[in-house]
């Protein structure tokens, strides 16, 4: 799910921006410091917590997270200029891209149906009646809810005439579609990683925005100022996420100090190649449906909750591994950096070598800006190979099916399914194939993790209407792909 | 009468910091509007120098708004046209 534009989503990225700037500053260890101080210096308003310390404290995790580490093994006493020195002297990025702020959480009530004030004792009693639990009982002429026996049904949520009982949200909790995040005995959120498919819809829904990414935005800064050479590989969504055109983010990338910059479309190119190869190979060979495979987050969903589904799953390599091999194979000795709208491609990134490391539209943005490169009055710089119209388009939904369907030649035979985000219900969609060896719906199953595509990854900086709509004006100037 | 003019900022810090979206006004622009207002984009105002947390900036007619939104933009277009009636 898309971050919008909430203040969380701004705060987020103000962090990120100070932390670049503290980077490119000089004595970055000592800058790091001061962040919490520079945002709520000495008197200033206390905007969302109970006193300026707290504020502090809050912030100095966020800059934490920044910095690549994770909140849950911070011991509280390690100052930042100590996190700073650390950061730089990191060989590579911690594993698992999302950390939770404990502070910054609100330890939502667990407790889910709640009968409030308005409650009017009336003598109807709908509510008692329809639950099937018993957990509804008269306390003091008011409606009382036994949590023990209370199976969250909502049946009296629905029936009370004066809309008196609610269900009280816990937002990261309802997102996640793997029920990977549970309360500790504090009752703060926690994120069970071996659940966890690192799809980042918690990290858009809560709106405390206490649960963090693990940025490598220091250790790329770390390696540019070293004067490492460092390639960028542009995720095809990326048109659209910042102003300009592609063309012109290529030569704002070289004046930020990076070497060369591909983009990923080129290895989408191949992928819908292989996969519409592998789709014709496995219709004939009797298998009724396949599913595609470039999502990384459904590639964590295969691995920790749908196994069954794997022999249904193209076994081609995702557009970021071709393009990575590729760029690692004319680049040797470089770093490779790619720059995608999700935080499920950090998880991809730290399992393939050829990948160093990884940074989403917003940690690209705030370099830019603690850099201060207006992209609007760069120069377009040309891609050393183009891409196909297809591969272009392969950041949002349908985009991939109607890449391998090209590809393929043959559209008569390829009946594409889209789904369009993962959630309970989809998940639940994807195991019924499984099951059934069969989808009713098609048989080119294109699976995005994320609600419209990549466009619509929690690190995405635009709406999903007007990236599409960008994307398909960069597309249509794109020769056709090669069909197989 | 000459149209307010609404310049949405696309300078590199206001669009990363949420100005992107604000490309989205035209179409939630009151109907009644439309002939009042004219909106287009532009490029850096140059105010993020001073203070980049503060973007998106969005010019209405003489006025600098700071951390825009659609809401805030549409409130101040209706300030806007109140007051020259
Ligand atoms: S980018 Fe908007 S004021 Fe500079």
């Amino acid at each position: 799910m898309r971050n919008s534009n909430s203040q969380a989503v701004h705060l987020k990225k103000e962090i990120l921006v100070r932390l670049a700037a503290a980077f490119l500053g000089g004595d970055y260890p000592q800058a790091a410091r001061l962040i919490p101080y520079d945002m709520r210096p000495k008197g200033s308003e206390v905007p969302f917590r109970c006193c300026i310390h707290k504020e502090r404290a809050i912030l100095k995790d966020r800059v934490i997270a920044g910095m690549g580490f994770a909140i849950e093994a911070d011991d509280e006493k390690t100052l930042l200029s100590e996190y700073a020195e650390r950061s730089l002297s990191r060989k590579r990025p911690e594993d698992q891209p999302l950390t939770v702020l404990g502070a910054a959480c609100r330890g939502c009530v667990p407790n889910r149906i709640y009968v409030t004030d308005l409650c009017q004792g009336c003598v109807a009693r709908e509510c008692q009646s329809v639950c099937k639990f018993g957990a509804i009982s008269i306390v003091n002429g008011k409606s009382a809810i036994d949590g023990a026996k209370c199976k969250n049904c909502k049946m009296c949520v629905n029936v009370c005439p004066y809309k008196a009982i609610v269900r009280i949200a816990v937002p990261c909790e309802d997102c996640c579609p793997v029920g990977a995040i549970t309360k500790n005995p504090q009752g703060l959120a926690q994120i069970n990683f071996a659940k966890c498919i690192v799809c980042g819809k918690c990290l858009a829904a809560c709106p405390f925005g206490a649960v963090h990414e693990k940025s490598q935005l220091i250790d790329v800064l770390n390696q540019l100022k070293r004067g490492q050479r460092v390639i960028a590989l542009l995720a095809p969504s990326i048109a659209g996420q910042f102003p300009g055109s592609p063309g012109q983010l290529k030569t704002a990338l070289q004046i930020s100090g990076f070497s060369d910059a591909y983009e990923v479309a080129l290895g989408a190119d191949i992928t819908a190649s292989n996969e519409a190869r592998e789709f014709t190979e496995r219709l004939d060979s009797g298998q009724s449906f396949m599913t595609t495979s470039c999502c990384a987050g459904y590639q964590e969903l295969l691995k920790k909750h749908l196994p069954e589904i794997v022999p249904f799953v193209s076994s081609t390599r995702t557009p970021l591994y071709y393009a990575a091999e590729k760029a690692r194979r004319e680049n040797p000795v470089a770093l490779i950096v790619f720059i995608g709208p999700c935080v499920a491609k950090k998880m991809e990134g730290l399992g393939n070598p050829a990948i160093d490391y990884v940074l989403n539209y917003e940690e690209l943005g705030a370099l830019f800006i603690a850099q201060k490169i207006e992209i609007l009055s760069c120069p377009e710089t040309p891609f050393a190979q183009e891409s196909s119209r297809q591969g272009k388009n392969f950041g949002f939904c349908g985009g991939v099916a109607a890449a391998v369907s090209a590809a393929a030649g043959r559209p008569e035979r390829l009946k594409p399914c889209l789904i369009d985000g993962l959630n309970k219900d989809t998940i639940k969609q994807l195991k019924k194939m499984a099951a059934e060896r069969t989808c009713p719906e098609g048989n080119l199953i294109e699976v995005m993790c994320c609600e419209g595509g990549c466009i619509g990854g929690n690190a995405a900086l635009n709406t999903l209407k007007l990236a599409k709509k960008i994307i398909l004006e960069y597309s249509d100037r794109a020769p056709e792909i090669k069909g197989l | 009468m000459s149209k307010l003019a609404v310049k949405i900022c696309l300078g590199t810090t206001c669009f990363v910091m949420g100005g992107s979206e604000l490309q989205e006004l035209p179409e939630k622009l009151p109907a009644s509007y439309k002939k009042l207002v004219s909106i287009s984009g532009c490029p850096c105002l140059g105010q993020c120098g001073a203070a980049a947390t503060r973007a998106p900036y969005v010019l209405i007619g003489d006025e600098l708004l700071s951390e825009a939104s659609i809401e805030k933009i549409l409130k101040k277009i209706t300030e806007k046209l109140n007051h020259a009636q």
